[in-house]
């Protein structure tokens, strides 16, 4: 299967973007080998604007470019923009509801080796609980270009999320994919698993394990954390007995949470995340990571026979 | 601007909160901006070639928000609403509730990294917009306001026009104590700024300065504006405690009195 880096689609992405829209503009924060805005940069180099290491005024810059027309491509670490800038992301973007992309590289665990410092963690429910504010990770580079493209057409303030590590890819190209609506990957009756970002491949993994076992898994692609797809997870409570959430993302306020308020509020299903524990990383490969924090394709396979 | 000074007395007493002193000390630089300067019509507020301008001291909005009323972007009656529910006059400024507010402020800092962008969106656009942004004192203690400044040299964005208004007080005290900003004047030369320095309450000066500054091409530009906290009124002026209190009614009716003086009477300095 083929592995591609999400960050690596992001940089085509907005490169194409570049190339149809002259009112995207992209704003780096000194690490455009990293975020692969640097593609951008090379061939719109009227258009890329370097803050170097000052996040804050990377973000407030935006805000000024997007208050006079412009489309404004915001990227850094994930635990950068949501941290280090989180008051101007919520006082300049999101309350004056200005159509700014903030665009980043390194969620989750797959900032691997760098360790807690760069491991975006938290952001998903920092950016979640901001008042008109569209969350998304895409599972792929397939997914990726879709939904950044969608993202420019939005008018309003996306997080979009990438990872450090290569994923693999997923999708086909001619796959369809929409903000807010979630994509089935692959039907079951025993159990939902609803995945986000890198985690779509670990439950496809984990849903192949199950089918060996008998248990008919299905697969949810919930790329939209925010609005969340309210629909699928009802219709994944009816249609299956119980329901497993998989993140690469703190348990507390991430996609996990954000479905828990649906199945609280809407049908009640045996229900159970899968996530980082409340607890923060260290430096390691991203797999390793992923087998110690809890987020191996064994876990998921765990989660779900508790269930069952 | 003794005019405006009496809307923003009458505007803070009767929502009962609010920030006197540093809406006081900048009537002249708001008057010369919103009478002489800038290019606007109250008529068409999005109007895509209007000159942009930030309050970055956002808390300093009871003296933008007469501006815009005495020029027309709403009814001056709408000032009698200040900081109340449903109002569109918000304790800082909105830019979606308010006609005529290019931008939200209010949390302190953020005024000249958001004006960049907007007059770099200008210059990409091929249009001549000036963007002007106001800033407190106090709020040049932020670190993203030097960000900022290293932005605005980096990509020498000369239609940004700053203007500093340096009446030596912020909330807790005198800003040589709670956070000195001395020498500021180099402190901006450092950076590479084009920095003026002249009288914040002389209206002839701040006009020749802004004309000064749209002749010099290349970088961006700062007036250091030195001028008195509550300006104005005799009580209020150069104590800190009027940052943000609102006067009480025999407080109001001097303040009133003596601004009325300078306004309607015998008045010779705006």
């Amino acid at each position: 299967m083929e592995m591609i880096p999400t960050r690596n689609a992001y940089g085509e992405a907005l490169l194409a973007l570049g190339e149809k829209n002259p009112n995207v503009v992209v704003l780096e924060a000194d690490i455009s080998k990293s975020t692969r805005t640097c593609y951008f940069a090379k061939r719109f180099p009227d258009r890329f604007f370097n803050a170097g290491v000052a996040e804050q005024n990377e973000m407030a810059v935006a805000a000024g470019f997007a208050a006079c027309g412009k489309i404004p491509f915001v990227s850094t670490y994930a635990v950068f923009a949501t941290m280090r800038a989180c008051e101007q992301v919520r006082t300049f973007i999101c309350y004056p509801r200005l159509n700014v992309k903030i665009g980043v590289s390194h969620g989750g665990l797959t900032a691997g080796n760098d360790g807690v410092t760069h491991q975006g963690t938290e952001d998903i429910g920092i950016m979640s609980t901001l008042p008109n504010m569209t969350v998304i990770m895409p599972a792929d580079a397939v997914a990726t270009k879709k939904l950044v493209k969608a993202a420019a057409k939005y008018d309003g303030p996306v997080y979009l999320r990438f990872t450090r590590n290569p994923v693999p890819v997923i999708y086909k190209k001619d796959v369809h994919l929409e903000i807010g609506k979630s994509f089935t990957i692959r039907q079951g009756s025993d159990v939902t698993i609803i995945a986000l970002g890198d985690m779509v491949s670990k439950a496809l993994e984990a849903s192949c394990i199950l089918a060996e076992e008998g248990i008919s898994a299905q697969v949810i692609d919930m790329h939209t954390v925010k609005p969340i797809d309210k629909e699928a997870i009802v219709r994944a409570a009816h249609e299956t007995k119980a329901i497993v959430t998989v993140e690469d993302h703190n348990i507390l306020n991430g996609l996990g949470s954000r479905v828990a308020e649906v199945v609280a509020e809407e049908i009640t299903v045996p229900f159970k995340r899968v996530g980082i524990k409340n607890t923060f990383g260290e430096s390691g490969e991203y797999e390793k990571l992923l087998e110690k924090y809890g987020l191996g394709t064994k876990h998921i396979v765990e989660a779900a026979k508790s269930l069952l | 601007a003794y005019q405006l000074r009496c809307e923003i007395i009458k505007m803070i007493y009767r929502a009962r909160s609010g920030h006197p002193g540093g809406s006081l000390s900048i009537a002249e630089i708001m008057t010369v901006l919103y009478f002489h300067v800038l290019r606007l019509d109250p008529k068409n507020p999005n109007w895509l070639e209007r000159d942009r301008f930030i309050l970055s001291k956002g808390h300093a909005c009871p003296a933008w928000y007469a501006c815009l009323a005495m020029r027309g972007f709403f009814d001056m009656e709408v000032l009698n609403h200040l900081r109340k529910i449903d109002s569109p006059l918000q304790g800082h400024p909105d830019m979606r509730k308010t006609r005529g507010v290019d931008m939200t402020t209010g949390s302190l800092g953020h005024g000249l990294s958001i004006g960049a962008g907007m007059a770099q969106a200008s210059k990409l656009d091929n249009k001549d917009y000036y963007v002007f942004v106001l800033l407190g004192d106090g709020e040049v203690n932020e670190g993203i306001v030097w960000e900022a400044a290293m932005y605005a040299k980096k990509y020498e964005i000369d239609n940004l026009i700053a203007i500093l208004d340096y009446n030596r007080l912020q909330l807790d005290g005198c800003t040589d104590v709670v956070m000195p900003l001395e020498p500021l004047v180099a402190k901006w030369e450092s950076f590479g700024w084009n920095v003026l320095e002249i009288d914040g309450h002389n209206v002839r000066q701040i006009l020749d300065a802004i004309q000064e500054i749209k002749n010099h091409k290349g970088e961006p530009s700062i007036i250091i504006a030195h001028t008195v906290k509550g300006k104005g009124v005799s009580f209020m002026e150069n104590d800190p405690d009027w940052h943000g209190k609102p006067p009480d009614d025999d407080q109001y009716q001097q303040a009133m009195k003596e601004l009325k003086e300078r306004a309607y009477g015998n008045d010779s300095h705006s």
